[in-house]
């Protein structure tokens, strides 16, 4: 199976793969739990992308569907133009899952040859333990492995089977520093080749340093789409704190590069889209602020400023519906 | 695709688990020869016609290749709980190959239980044709289908903690209700009612070996249908085991 498209030049015709409508809940003890809600994404072939949200936005659930190991309640999955079950019976898909340890009683060779053999054309095993860093443990059990090494050996086994897709759910998790470094750089000489990889993160800088484009979930939902450096612009955002009593919170809010404005008794908190822009005129308008602080806003932050609707509220409105329904 | 070397992995996956291995054949070995040596003269057990080395030869055979059987559950669940089976789902391995696989390496397990039990009877004197051994490792083959399917059905259902009582509880079940420890008697409830159980025929096996008949049509029509049964159960619980565990 050789590549056929450069890395960075999608094919023209339709999507290679394509996520329609999403939709999946599961039952909870109170009631569904509406784990994806509508997503809609298309991916051309070579594209690296990266499925960036935190936890419980649906990602795993996502991923899940497109590997044909749960189905929709309603919408489509297309995989090179069949339906995932397909894709996998011709060996064209290749997948780390999140939650995942190992068989026991076989060496890292063994099981990386074992998996191998299910495909119709794998990569070199031998050439696939170096590339995943596994050289020197190759005749070890695998009941004997570290939480780091066990991941190389999972990241070996979604390599070997030479996908023209690979999936990545949160692959890093349980991978120190150093460990983190080496995946990513095997990750992206895969992809060189050609190959469309699809990995999931709640990591921002991961999203941006290995991603040519990030797909930006919450609560179920997509909520951006687009280039690693714009998303990296929406969801960088920076907040002010400031000890400031006796101003305006209205004020504040009008001042350039201000998003938002939340008060904390004496102090305030200015969600910032230009942190720089900010700060001048914050210290222009108010010089008797002080106490500050300027820091890098979490993922979680961002995503709530992006999601301006409020969940709690619109599970209520739910709520109120199925009543209604019922 | 190398589906050989993929199912040479997996026996030798099976062999290298020493603990299971020994006991799985150790087991049935020890209890047989406790029960079996001090009666080794008794030439017609409970008036059915086998001698006591043959009849506890088999009943032990039984029980020991029902557990090597039903036993491939237990990697089931264990490589379920490992997110393993989710890993082979999203790899080109058909359903079908990987329920003969499972199957191969569960028949194995038991080829070996019941190699080991014929030589202890050997040692305690039973003597059969070259054709009555044949014919009745034959039958009890042919009579283990449905604790294959018993064994998937169970691995995809219990979870680790849960499947040994399941497996032991099930199988020491249906080999005391099936005349597996001890002869059932002709008359009452009892014999009656080890007739639709598989465990019954494996035992029934034995009068093969010495130059009986072989099971009866209803025998043919018990297995067919709890193999029937039971595969269809495991289908539907491979089917439906697709969530994270």
């Amino acid at each position: 199976m050789s590549a056929t498209v450069a890395p960075g030049q999608p094919r023209a015709s339709a999507p290679d793969i394509e996520l329609c409508g999403l939709v999946k809940s599961f039952s909870g003890p109170q009631g569904p739990i509406r784990a994806v809600r509508g997503v809609d994404v298309r991916i051309a072939a070579g594209e690296t992308v990266a499925l960036l949200g935190p936890n419980g936005a649906g990602k795993s659930t996502t991923i899940d569907m497109l590997l044909g190991l749960l189905s929709p309640d309603a919408g489509s999955v297309s995989v090179f133009g069949h339906p995932p079950s397909q894709a996998i019976a011709r060996g064209a898909i290749g997948a780390m899952l999140q939650t995942g340890a190992l068989i026991r009683d076989l060496s890292v060779r063994e099981l990386v040859e074992m998996m191998a053999s299910l495909y119709p054309a794998p990569l070199d095993v031998g050439e696939v333990l170096e590339l995943a860093g596994l050289g020197d443990v190759a005749a070890q059990r695998t009941q004997k492995l570290s939480g780091g090494q066990t991941q190389r050996v999972r990241f070996a086994v979604a390599l070997v089977s030479n996908p023209e897709l690979l999936v990545l759910d949160e692959p890093t998790v349980a991978m120190d520093v150093e460990g983190r470094r080496d995946f990513w750089r095997t990750m992206r000489s895969f992809a060189a080749r050609g190959k469309t990889v699809l990995f999931a993160t709640h990591y921002l800088e991961e999203a941006d340093a290995y991603a040519d484009r990030a797909v930006l979930m919450a609560h179920g939902r997509i909520v951006a789409d687009g280039p690693t450096n714009e998303i990296k612009a929406m969801v960088g955002l920076r907040t002010i704190r400031a000890t400031l009593p006796d101003v305006d919170s209205g004020a504040l809010a009008a001042l350039p590069g201000v998003t938002g404005v939340e008060r904390r008794g004496e102090a305030v908190v200015l969600s910032c889209s230009d942190s720089d822009a900010a700060i001048r005129a914050l210290l222009a308008a108010c010089p008797q602020a002080r106490d500050i602080e300027i820091a890098a806003a979490g993922l979680e932050q961002a995503f709530l400023e992006l999601t301006s609707e409020d969940p709690a509220g619109e599970a209520e409105a739910e709520a109120a519906a199925k009543l209604l329904g019922a | 695709m190398n589906q050989l070397l993929y199912t040479r992995l997996e026996l030798l996956r099976t062999v290298r688990n020493r603990r299971f291995f020994i006991l799985s054949f150790g087991f049935p070995l020890i209890i047989y020869l406790l029960v079996a040596a001090p009666n080794r003269h008794v030439h017609d057990i409970d008036g059915t016609g086998l001698s006591a080395p043959l009849y506890f030869m088999i009943g032990w055979a039984s029980y020991g290749t029902m557990n090597a059987m039903v036993a491939c559950g237990a990697r089931i669940a264990a490589e379920r709980q490992a997110g393993w089976t989710r890993q082979l789902r999203i790899s080109p391995l058909s359903p079908r190959a990987y329920f003969r696989t499972k199957v191969l390496t569960a028949y194995m397990m038991a080829l070996i239980s019941l190699l080991v039990l014929y030589v202890a009877g050997v040692c305690l004197g039973v003597s059969l044709s070259a054709g009555g051994w044949l014919g009745m490792t034959g039958l009890i083959i042919v009579g283990l289908i449905p604790f294959a399917a018993l064994g998937i059905t169970l691995g995809h259902l219990f979870t680790p903690d849960s499947i040994g009582p399941a497996m032991g509880g099930g199988v020491a079940l249906l080999g005391l209700l099936g005349g597996t420890f001890f002869p059932l008697g002709q008359h009452g409830f009892l014999p009656e009612l080890a007739q639709f159980l598989p465990s019954y025929w494996l035992v029934q096996a034995s009068h093969v070996g010495v130059g009986g008949h072989g099971w009866a049509a209803k025998g043919w029509i018990v297995i067919a249908a709890w193999t029937l049964l039971l595969s269809a159960l495991a289908v539907r619980a491979y089917r439906r085991d697709t969530g994270r565990v």
